[in-house]
């Protein structure tokens, strides 16, 4: 090894335009200098025009009576309430439509992966001609076809078609049996609680002993069972009962039951089985990354069908799933904005459309809008990034 | 020793022939009824498309109503879908309110777009930079030229009469090729070791992929208006294909930096090591990989944009699937099936184009598969 005595010092720095730092530095402040200059010029335009158009600005009018109705809400709301209320009828809807979207999807979605790639000829076919039909149609258009193709068309409420369970559809939506909960149902939940909790436990301990003794614990229907008989003895013993109130047709319009509105039919719909498209190309691409090579390593290690698929195959597999199907799931939010074409009343309709126009805030509104969808996208990334670091490989 | 050697005295009896393992027979065992669930699922698809075919093709074909037929035809009870309804109204489709008189215009924009795109499209067509240079410059100015007119004696078409397909082939065209180069600069900005220029592409790509588009449009269609000096306008037109690039151009940046990070360390240090300039590091060496490896991802981003198009019907264009949606409406052919016929034909028309990019991006995963294969 040669010495390092002879090194020589670093040589001095001197400035010149060729130090690639140099220019960093220089290129940030021009680019940095042109941004705000930009900025201070649309602030400043803005400002003159909203002076022109004599319009204040604020966020003042949350406060302030809407005056307007919207056809469907979780809560109550009418003309009386404020615009705050207005925007939190929107964003509820927004949640409720996303919900429901997102566990249908997920069904529908794995499902259709799955199918693709089942060995049977007819049904991964199938599935395949479902996945690029759909995927190449815009959700837009699929949502009119819904709303205005197919559910604007049906019979009316006179000629209303049953369904099983005593569920109607007609051209003012889906009438479904409306369950009533007792006060005694208080105590059936709690039960459920208890059971979800035990759950668990067992499932750890399980794994605790497992983990000891190499014994194993049928803990899924183990738990399964207690469950079962817990949440039965507590609700005979509390007396708690479960009726429903189905809809029945009176003269003009159903009694009873509850009532989903068409609109929010045809966007749950759309949203489902454009987003299920999109889901089933996922699972499929995360079940193919497992090489074959893990199935016959786990077989040589003697694990039995379900383990194999359970211990080695499906881990493996969500992995790669979980990331793009968040962000699937992060997609049908942003694109239950597209109710607003269809009339459904979400975020976008009620305050980007009607509040808007109403009260002419355009840059309240428009900020306080994406506000809420960036807090919900920033929020599932930052949990998206906690999970990724969780199941990450562990290299060297 | 020799009497614990095994010696065979009499032939083995003959084994059975093995299963067969091609032909009719064979195939169906192995691909419909291997097992019992298997044949139970086989039968119900097989149930499942005795349903759906008949009706599929009673509806449309069996009992539609073929293009040049009458609102009369389409009337009838259990009608099919009525093709008369959208042949007799296919220019509103495509042209929107343009004039009547000034179709041929349009007319050869889309031809100038077969022509010049096309070619562009097959590697092995010859004059790639002459064809680029028409396409990318010389098109466009033609095509504003000859669509908005006012100059050369031609008659002066305002935007607002522009629509159908017209406009959604505009938006996407101009979208594509404006997104990738804004896109590309944005995942460069992104990668970069700059602060000041990280945090600017960081927060913009970040931010507009938390929202929806429609906001996005909303945006560009309201508040762009205020941000501008007073008197001076922006047409609607550009302010949706604004929206539409700046959203897209986010996705993108992703997609690329996606590929960027595919590349290796040694990549980066061997081309500094041969003494490259940022520029030239990041144009010869790192981006023809990076880019290489995200053609799927480029590709999808493609695609929705061309189906994100649709959405700038919420801001009040009039694009394709705008131009049904009002001709379903029109009392003139107002029929039980015609708005499912509309609306089966914008899908179609979408269903093409979307079809064929995505098949053309497989052409090119092939093409491009230099020494990745399995």
């Amino acid at each position: 090894m040669a010495s390092f005595d002879s090194a020589q010092p670093a040589p001095q720095r001197t400035f010149s335009l060729n130090d690639p730092v140099v220019r960093g530095v220089i290129y940030q402040i021009v680019v940095a200098a042109l941004v705000i200059l930009f900025l201070v010029w649309i602030i400043n335009n803005t400002a003159i025009n909203l002076r022109a158009q004599n319009k204040t600005s604020g966020f003042d009018f949350l406060w302030k009576t809407a005056g307007f109705d919207i056809s469907f809400s979780l809560f109550p709301f009418d003309r009386t309430s404020f615009y705050w209320e207005a925007f939190l009828v929107g964003l509820t809807n927004t949640i409720l439509v996303a919900v429901i979207g997102i566990v249908l999807a997920t069904f529908l979605g794995f499902t259709i992966g799955i199918a693709r790639l089942s060995s049977n000829y007819l049904i991964s076919r199938l599935a395949t001609v479902y996945v690029e039909t759909i995927r190449n149609i815009p959700l837009l258009l699929q949502l009119f076809f819904w709303y205005f193709a197919v559910l604007k068309t049906m019979p009316a409420v006179r000629n209303s078609i049953q369904l099983p369970l005593d569920t109607f559809i007609n051209q003012r939506g889906l009438f479904v049996p409306k369950p009533i909960f007792d006060d005694q149902f208080i105590f059936v939940l709690a039960a459920l609680v208890v059971a979800v909790i035990g759950w668990i436990a067992l499932g750890r301990w399980a794994k605790a002993r497992l983990e000891r003794t190499g014994e194993r614990f049928p803990v899924f229907w183990a738990g399964l069972g207690a469950s079962i008989v817990l949440v039965a003895i507590v609700w005979f013993a509390s007396g708690a009962s479960l009726a429903f109130d189905p809809p029945v047709l009176n003269r003009f319009n159903f009694k009873g039951g509850l009532e989903l509105p068409p609109e929010l039919v045809a966007l749950a719909l759309g949203l489902t089985i454009y987003t299920a498209s999109f889901i089933a190309e996922n699972v499929r691409a995360g079940i193919q990354s497992v090489s074959y090579g893990q199935t016959e390593a786990a077989q040589s290690l003697g694990l039995k069908e379900n383990d194999r698929l359970r211990l080695v195959i499906v881990p493996q597999a969500m992995r790669v799933i979980i990331p793009p199907l968040t962000s699937q799931y992060l997609n049908l939010t942003k694109n239950s904005s597209l109710g607003a074409a269809i009339g459904y009343p979400e975020l976008v309709n009620v305050f980007t459309g009607t509040t808007l126009n109403q009260t002419g805030r355009a840059i309240e509104v428009i900020s306080l809008t994406m506000l809420v969808y960036l807090i919900l996208s920033l929020g599932t990334s930052a949990l998206m990034n906690w999970y990724n670091a969780r199941v990450a490989l562990v290299e060297r | 020793m020799t009497d614990i050697a095994f010696v065979r005295s009499e032939i083995a009896p003959a084994m059975p022939a093995p299963r067969r393992v091609t032909g009719i027979l064979a195939w169906l065992q192995k691909n419909l009824f291997s097992s019992v669930t298997d044949s139970i699922l086989t039968i119900l698809a097989v149930l499942f498309l005795l349903w759906l075919l008949p009706n599929l093709y009673g509806f449309l074909i069996g009992r539609a109503v073929p293009p040049g037929g009458t609102v009369e035809q389409c009337r009838v009870e259990n009608v099919g879908a009525c093709w008369a309804y959208v042949a007799s109204e296919i220019e509103f489709f495509i042209y929107g309110f343009y004039p009547m008189a000034e179709y041929w215009r349009p007319n050869i924009v889309f031809a100038m777009l077969a022509l010049l795109g096309l070619p562009l499209l097959i590697p092995k067509f010859p004059f790639k930079i002459a064809n680029a240079v028409l396409f990318f410059v010389v098109f466009p100015i033609a095509s504003v030229i000859l669509l908005s007119g006012g100059m050369f004696g031609l008659k002066y078409v305002p935007t607002e009469q522009w629509g159908g397909l017209l406009v959604t082939l505009i938006i996407s065209v101009v979208g594509i090729c404006t997104a990738l180069p804004l896109g590309i600069l944005l995942a460069l900005g992104r990668q970069s070791k700059l602060p000041i220029i990280k945090t600017l592409c960081v927060c913009f790509i970040e931010l507009i992929r938390a929202v929806p588009l429609i906001t996005v449009l909303f945006m560009a269609s309201i508040m762009l208006p205020l941000f501008m000096p007073q008197g001076m306008t922006v047409d609607k037109l550009l302010r949706a294909l604004v929206g539409v690039t700046l959203f897209s151009s986010a996705y993108m940046a992703e997609v690329v930096r996606g590929g960027m990070q595919a590349i290796g360390r040694g990549q980066y240090e061997a081309a500094s090591a041969l003494g490259l300039g940022y520029w030239k590091r990041m144009g010869f060496v790192i981006l023809p990989q990076a880019l290489k490896h995200v053609i799927p991802g480029i590709v999808g981003n493609f695609i929705s944009l061309f189906k994100d198009t649709s959405l700038v019907y919420i801001v009040g264009m009039k694009d394709l699937l705008e131009a049904v949606k009002t001709k379903n409406d029109a009392i003139e052919w107002a029929a039980p099936t015609q708005a499912i016929s509309g609306y089966i034909f914008a899908a179609a028309v979408f269903w093409i184009f979307c079809f064929s990019i995505s098949r053309y991006s497989r052409y090119w995963e092939r093409r491009l598969n230099t020494g990745h294969k399995r």
